[in-house]
């Protein structure tokens, strides 16, 4: 029981981590209608760009986390403006095909400058384990998740109360009317993408710190696609929900069944939320016009 | 080779080309000659090819079926899929194990893959087609990941991460060239069916679901029918490819059947053109000449760690390739050269 209480608490933790970058696809996806497949590529980017600046340049851990997230916003606008703009009003597969293409040059480039091979960022986060009463956490974990906590909490606030918030809220209920209230939608595509920059460089960092660093940290995000199913692609609260809950089955199934079984669970869930219930479990059901 | 591609897109230059009174006629002459040249050379090829070209023209016919397929599913009905390289290795793990416990045929093999990878091509395709757009990609990425799992764990039968030896095949006595004549015979006959598809109902019922599923309803197509037999068919073509190339390489393993690989295909129906059989030709003979003339170019260049490169390059120039040419000809290489022909007429 204590072991299962132990494993919980981890799996909860680590899928804290998921989260954060759940909340980037879904408001791209909310807003625009752009299902981001390079997320997980944008996320180990970032990575990298920390791993450049804090390991080989030197530079303190705070220099590292801010070009990882400047680099990652910029980025972020970069594809954006270039690549997703001019394609604007084409069948929603060309732009998803155009994700896809991003995220595979991007895991091109991070295999060209920084090889293969795993690299390790420095302990920023603190390792000296954390107790609940007799349950151990591992410190960095524990951090981690605290840290996400707190971005994700100030993401919400700012989607709920701020006036930028409200535009994309509104966007994303309806493009024409929020058009002709004055909201300018391509300026909100493109702060979706820079919110998304923010919140992926935090997780690909965290993730980065937790688990070292490859080209295919990327991969995660197909743990995240699940998160983002099982919530619903539209649904932001359901994502803190659903990104907990899948991180604890992953563990708990890692811990019991073997870690080939681990990287196998997201995908099973994908399919049967797509068979059971395809809006997902807070999902909106969009109603399109014909 | 004239290939129009039944699609309600095509611009303009249908109507131009046709006003001139001369052209059908001559044209149509001018098309029979190209496709016997075409023929002569694809038999006689082995003559004088050495031996790496009559390799590299099997892996681009064999490539050119898998291309085939995912311009049905991608480019005439319009539903993404990321998984392509799951269903060849569904096709190529079939073709392999009844090879090796049953001795069966090569043409039964081959058939057996197609049919393996369609029915593994509707299980997975079932849960999407509630729902639209994106999900059936996301579908398709279970699919791979699923069927990587199931490749490498299910270590009594699919051997695992070492994979499958597969004896050789030997066609007709001829060794390798009779292999290649095999594979020329059923990549041919593959093409003029999914060629042929889109003048049938089915076909034409494929391509009204990606222009405008609703009004394919009203109209009286069954989506969920037509969107299934769509991905499911251009599984089986998927299929046919694994069987072959599990014979032409003489081995089976997971890591054939990656992300990478799926991208691959992809990148051969954009860069070729979506909606075109010429196009599926093109890209899958352009994408994979694409990493030879790579290596070449880097031992050109006396670069040391080739191997370690070439692998971050075929990735990047994969994306690129997909990129660009959504981005700057949508319709492929298929659309350049249609549009090269008719610029050269106008001009003429």
């Amino acid at each position: 029981m204590h072991q299962i209480l132990e494993f919980s608490i981890i799996g909860l933790a680590s899928g804290s981590v998921y989260v954060l970058a759940a909340l980037g696809f879904v408001i791209i996806f909310k807003s625009s209608s752009v299902f981001n497949f390079a997320l997980g590529e944008m996320m180990m980017i970032a990575a990298y760009l920390c791993f450049a600046t804090t390991v080989q340049m030197q530079l303190g851990w705070q220099a590292g986390v801010l070009v990882a997230v400047v680099g990652s916003v910029l980025i972020a606008l970069a594809v954006e403006r270039t690549m997703l703009q001019p394609l604007l009003g084409k069948p929603v597969i060309v732009l998803v095909m155009v994700t896809l293409g991003v995220g595979s040059i991007m895991r091109g480039l991070a295999g060209l400058v920084w090889g293969p091979d795993i690299v390790q960022l420095p302990d920023f986060l603190p390792r000296a384990p954390v107790f609940i009463g007799d349950v151990l956490i591992p410190g960095r974990l524990a951090w981690g998740s605290l840290v996400v906590g707190l971005i994700a909490g100030a993401f919400m606030a700012y989607y709920h109360f701020s006036r930028a918030g409200l535009a994309i809220r509104a966007t994303s209920s309806d493009q024409v009317t929020a058009e002709s209230m004055g909201i300018n939608i391509r300026q909100i595509f493109s702060l979706t993408w820079a919110i998304t920059g923010v919140l992926v460089a935090a997780s690909g960092i965290i993730l980065g710190a937790l688990n070292g660093i490859t080209p295919t940290l990327g991969l995660v995000a197909l743990n995240v696609l699940a998160v983002v199913m099982l919530s619903g692609l539209t649904s932001v609260g359901g994502v803190v929900v659903a990104g907990l809950f899948i991180g604890w089955v992953e563990t708990m199934v890692g811990a019991y069944l073997g870690a080939a079984w681990q990287n196998f669970v997201p995908y099973l869930v994908v399919l049967l939320v797509m068979t059971v219930k395809p809006t997902g479990l807070f999902g909106e059901r969009r109603i399109e016009r014909i | 080779m004239d290939e129009r591609a039944p699609t309600l897109r095509v611009p303009a230059a249908a109507p131009a080309s046709a006003g001139r009174a001369a052209s059908p006629p001559r044209r149509a002459v001018w098309q029979t000659v190209g496709w016997l040249i075409l023929a002569v050379a694809l038999l006689t090829f082995p003559a004088y090819a050495s031996g790496y070209l009559l390799f590299m023209a099997t892996l681009v016919a064999i490539n050119v079926i898998a291309t085939t397929g995912l311009n049905i599913t991608v480019g005439y009905a319009g539903l993404l899929s990321i998984g392509h390289s799951a269903f060849i290795g569904v096709g190529a793990y079939a073709s392999a194990l009844l090879w090796i416990h049953y001795g069966t045929p090569l043409l039964f093999n081959i058939a057996a893959g197609a049919v393996a990878a369609f029915l593994v091509g509707l299980v997975f395709g079932a849960p999407s087609l509630r729902i639209k757009d994106a999900y059936l990609a996301i579908a398709t990425l279970a699919a791979q990941y699923s069927l990587y799992f199931v490749f490498q764990q299910w270590t009594s039968v699919t051997g695992g991460e070492r994979g499958l030896t597969v004896p050789g095949v030997d066609v007709l006595g001829m060794g390798d060239i009779g292999f290649y004549y095999l594979v020329i015979v059923v990549t041919v006959l593959l093409c003029i069916a999914s060629r042929n598809l889109f003048r049938t109902r089915v076909g034409r019922a494929f391509i009204a679901l990606r222009e405008r599923d609703y009004a394919a309803e009203v109209l009286g197509i069954n989506v969920v029918l037509y969107k299934l037999l769509a991905f499911a068919l251009g599984a089986a073509y998927a299929g046919v490819t694994g069987a072959l190339m599990a014979v032409f390489l003489r081995i089976v393993n997971p890591d054939q059947f990656t992300l990478l690989h799926s991208v691959f295909f992809l990148a051969a129906v954009v860069v070729g053109g979506q909606a075109s059989t010429l196009g599926s030709i093109l890209g899958a003979a352009f994408m994979t000449m694409m990493p030879e003339v790579l290596r070449d170019l880097l031992e050109l260049v006396g670069s040391k760690d080739v191997a370690g490169i070439l692998s971050p390059m075929r990735e990047i120039i994969f994306g690129a390739l997909i990129v660009t040419f959504l981005m700057f000809e949508p319709r492929g290489l298929a659309g350049l050269f249609d549009r090269l022909r008719v610029g050269g007429r106008r001009s003429s």
